[in-house]
């Protein structure tokens, strides 16, 4: 088995309203270096050995994230670290989803 | 009118939308466990407000997931008529049976109030009794209500009237200070294509009763079931 651990943030540009509270929340502390904070989902998931990438992209895309307003990256799948932060081609929508959400494939999928 | 509402793990308005179908408008309703498979017999199909699942993943995000929602899906795309009310709306965007996505309150807190919404379409059966323009009051309670849809769905979706409600000051103006979340172009509630499935933020159920303060939510449900009678066959002799 292998453990994947699965990071998934909000994309670029898109209002964190978290991340804006936790950032005045670490000014109150005094650490005004604090510049801007982006606040996401941490997930670990163990699957069997040679699991495809694809198929936890799929995990990310119909469940774990928003393809919407959100993007992911994903290390653990084998010796590689974070690789998974790629562009990709577009796949078919899953069940469930409006066609609507796979149409802005920008940052990390 | 028979009315079924969805009731998840963590919904917390279900009561209510059966106390003012039921006894407040004196309709037939039946109470759906999420765990159901089946919707049968319904003229419509309320997913009510709440925590689904506690909010995990992201609101209605496992609520989309659950046993009743491919009833729930294969109803709407029959035509019927799906009414989701503040997390009953996140679920059925989390099912994709309206498009965009809730984000967070842009003001960082749970706002809990009565706001003013601008009825802007009137194609719905929930807004078919309702005139284009008028100002409907009532509360709203969620943390994650701020519409969003990338500019291409956002354009789609005005361009074919699938903005129902947006919030308004009181005379009707849409005004970036009546916005209580930082929805985009202040859109409060949305639709499908067809119009028979909507989501709205603000509660009806918790403004149809004059003790409440507020009796527009009635209208709403009033709504409803003019359109369902309206669909019945008329008795022949």
């Amino acid at each position: 088995m292998a453990t994947v651990r699965i990071i998934i943030t909000l994309k670029p540009g898109i209002l964190d309203a978290a991340g804006q509270a936790v950032r005045q929340g670490l000014h109150a502390l005094g650490y005004e270096q604090a510049g801007e904070v982006r606040v996401g989902r941490y997930v670990e998931i163990t699957v069997p050995d040679g699991l495809p990438p694809e198929g936890i992209h799929q995990m990310c895309e119909r469940f774990l994230a928003n393809p919407l307003i959100e993007q992911w990256r994903f290390e653990g799948l084998d010796a590689s670290s974070m690789a998974a932060s790629r562009p990709r081609a577009r796949r078919p929508r899953p069940e469930g989803r409006p066609s609507g959400r796979n149409t802005d494939q920008r940052g990390l999928h | 009118m028979r009315a079924g509402v969805v009731i998840f793990p963590g919904s917390n308005c279900d009561r209510d939308c059966v106390h003012v179908l039921r006894g407040v408008l004196g309709q037939d309703v039946a109470e759906v466990w999420h765990g159901e498979t089946a919707l049968e017999g319904l003229d419509a199909v309320i997913l009510p407000g709440g925590f689904a699942y506690g909010d995990y993943l992201r609101a209605g995000a496992v609520a989309a997931t659950s046993p009743i929602m491919p009833a729930v899906r294969a109803f709407a795309q029959a035509g019927g008529p799906v009414l989701g009310i503040c997390n009953g709306f996140q679920v059925l965007l989390e099912a994709g049976l309206l498009p965009g996505a809730m984000l967070r309150n842009h003001v960082q807190k749970f706002q809990c109030r009565p706001v003013h919404i601008r009825v802007e379409s009137t194609r719905t059966p929930f807004t078919r009794a309702l005139r284009e323009g008028q100002v409907l009051r009532l509360p709203i309670a969620h943390g994650e209500g701020n519409y969003y849809a990338p500019p291409a769905l956002l354009a789609t979706i005005q361009d074919s009237e699938q903005v129902v409600f947006r919030y308004c000051a009181p005379d009707g103006r849409v005004v970036p200070e009546a916005n209580p979340n930082g929805s985009l172009n202040n859109i409060a509630g949305v639709c499908s294509p067809g119009g028979n499935v909507l989501g709205l933020m603000p509660h009806p159920e918790r403004a149809s009763e004059a003790i409440l303060g507020s009796e527009d939510g009635r209208l709403i449900f009033e709504s409803l079931i003019a359109f369902v009678e309206s669909r019945r066959p008329v008795p022949v002799g």
